[in-house]
């Protein structure tokens, strides 16, 4: 069973984003579970996405504590002192979206920090700062956990026309990213 | 077909099976994604339904009520507060023998306030004649939904049926859902013949004024539809097993208990995390098991103690407490097994996962753990005091 949790704030489409991960994973016929965790349960407030992901059908309902996988979507977390290392595995890999002169910190022992200007490049595909698809692109690049191609599939089922083919290519461009060693 | 889905969503597609003719909600939270999503059908033309938006959960309850009254299959979806304003309607529904299906996405209950999951809001209408389900995952969501309305309309019962889910873990979560083709659905449930109905044509009254010499033949005429619920709802699952090849619903379910020295009994999306802990104490050659009640009104009090009578230490852990006694289920599971003959030395009550208080694994243990020691009527998991 690998875990992943998601950091981000109400709104910024964490749930979205981890349902797209669990559609993904579900092509390649795996069983996932995907289910957020609202704090304030106010837009802006900082909450949690899970997903948990097995061979057999998932049956434990508990929050992610000791997570494989981190996607940060939102830094400014991290800036404010929330602690999204809470927990993370040794091995752990994370992909935290960035900017330039954000302080991110350092990884402990065989963790992997993958930090990709996520916003900034969905910016140029999409024409909105909303990194969500570019950090999955990132995330199966980072952990070849899912095919690039299952998650454009996962796309296609939430998005339809002309917002399906802006997030694949958003995804492209966080697996290239990450493909390209930039990060 | 299999899916990658939401609770909720999977609900409406469930709901849309059934072909109801009426859906009324109120558009407020907390409601749920259940009724946005058949809104949506029903706007997109891909179900035939009226939909009506109303201005409280009374009103939500009341339109539904006249809808079922007049021979239309109806449905309707709340949650914490709003459940709380349709009582009132609901032990009406249940008193005029309406056999309405509902959904109640089960969350806490104000004050302080709370929008996160506990199963204190369905267990206000316990006592109301409202038979009630409760899911583990979203699969049996689905699969209760269908199996409800059929429930529901036998002549034998006519009851309303409530199919209680978690609220977030299971109606924001998103999971592998098989949701059933509509030509075996409809061969599973036939269309809705209500033979006392309201119509223009023929006028009768419902819900009608019973003086002491009535009333009580009434609510005695419930009670024996309860105990025919406990027979019925065992065929309809087997029935559901045949057309759909699947085990979902009916009673109980016991997990690993055949030969188990301790067995938690509990309901809903947490039965899950605790079949996990079962096998790792297996693993560990503990002899635990897990009981599921699925159908807790009418209580299945025989198949409970026939499951249990040979169980040492029995744990009930729920998200409910009947404040100044104890978790409801635990006192009904006291009032089961109390002088009866078997191996039962203690049954222990734990209360858990109030207001969306996560329970891990390691509470489930701490559950198992505490078992073995003295018999607790009441005890909190997890308090944090000082």
């Amino acid at each position: 069973m690998k875990e992943i949790r998601i950091h981000a704030r109400a709104g910024q489409g964490a749930i979205t984003t981890a349902e797209i991960l669990g559609q993904a994973y579900f092509q390649e016929n795996k069983f996932a579970y995907a289910f957020p965790h609202f704090g304030a349960a106010r837009m802006g407030a900082p909450m949690n996405a899970f997903v948990r992901v097995d061979e057999n059908p998932i049956r434990l309902r508990s929050q992610v504590t000791q997570p494989d996988y981190l996607i940060v979507a939102d830094p400014t977390l991290i800036m404010r002192g929330f602690d999204c290392y809470s927990g993370f595995k040794a091995d752990g890999i994370a992909v935290i979206n960035t900017k330039e002169g954000l302080d991110i910190p350092q990884p402990k022992g065989k963790q992997k920090i993958y930090l990709v200007p996520a916003n900034d490049i969905a910016m140029k595909t999409i024409g909105r700062p909303l990194g969500n698809t570019v950090l999955l692109g990132a995330f199966s690049a980072a952990t070849k956990e899912i095919k690039l191609e299952s998650l454009n599939q996962s796309i296609k089922e939430r998005f339809s026309g002309k917002t399906a083919d802006l997030n694949i290519e958003a995804a492209k461009q966080g697996y290239d990213y990450i493909k390209s060693g930039k990060t | 077909m299999k899916q990658f889905i939401e609770g909720s969503k999977a609900v409406a597609l469930a709901v849309k099976l059934a072909r109801p003719g009426v859906i009324s909600a109120y558009p407020i939270t907390p409601q749920t994604h259940i009724v946005e999503e058949l809104a949506q059908l029903i706007a997109d033309g891909e179900m035939k339904a009226e939909f009506v938006n109303v201005e409280s959960e009374h009103s939500a309850a009341s339109v539904v009520l006249g809808s079922t009254a007049t021979g239309v299959r109806s449905f309707t979806a709340t949650s914490s507060q709003g459940f709380l304003l349709m009582i009132e309607v609901l032990f009406n529904i249940a008193g005029m023998r309406l056999p309405l299906v509902m959904t109640c996405a089960n969350r806490a209950i104000s004050a302080p306030l709370n929008i996160w999951n506990d199963q204190q809001d369905s267990m206000t209408a316990r006592d109301s004649g409202w038979i009630q389900l409760y899911a583990e995952n979203n699969q049996e969501v689905v699969d209760l939904h269908i199996q409800a309305y059929k429930i529901a309309e036998n002549k034998e019962i006519m009851l309303p049926v409530m199919v209680c889910m978690d609220g977030f873990i299971l109606t924001h979560g998103a999971e592998v859902v098989d949701i059933p083709d509509q030509t075996l659905v409809d061969k599973f449930l036939p269309a809705f013949e209500l033979s006392d109905k309201l119509d223009i044509n023929n006028p009768k009254t419902l819900g009608a004024f019973a003086d002491p010499d009535h009333y009580t033949e009434a609510r005695y005429a419930m009670q024996v539809a309860n105990d025919n619920a406990l027979k019925i709802i065992p065929q309809v699952a087997d029935e559901f097993k045949k057309i759909f090849g699947r085990v979902s619903g009916g009673l109980i379910e016991g997990y690993r208990i055949e030969d188990a020295e301790q067995v938690i009994v509990a309901m809903g999306s947490v039965v899950g995390t605790i079949k996990d802990v079962v096998d790792e104490l297996r693993a560990e050659g503990k002899k635990a098991g897990v009981l599921k009640i699925v159908t807790y009104r009418p209580f299945p009090a025989e198949v409970v103690y026939r499951a249990l009578k040979d169980i040492p230490q029995i744990a009930v852990l729920e998200k409910a407490v009947s404040l100044g006694a104890s978790g409801p289920l635990h006192i009904d599971l006291k009032s089961v097994l109390c002088g009866r003959e078997g191996k039962i030395s203690r049954v222990s009550g734990f209360v858990i996962g109030l207001g969306g208080r996560d329970i891990t694994k390691n509470s489930i243990r701490e559950v198992f753990d505490s078992l073995s020691k003295e018999e607790v009527s009441c005890k909190f998991v997890g308090l944090k005091l000082g």
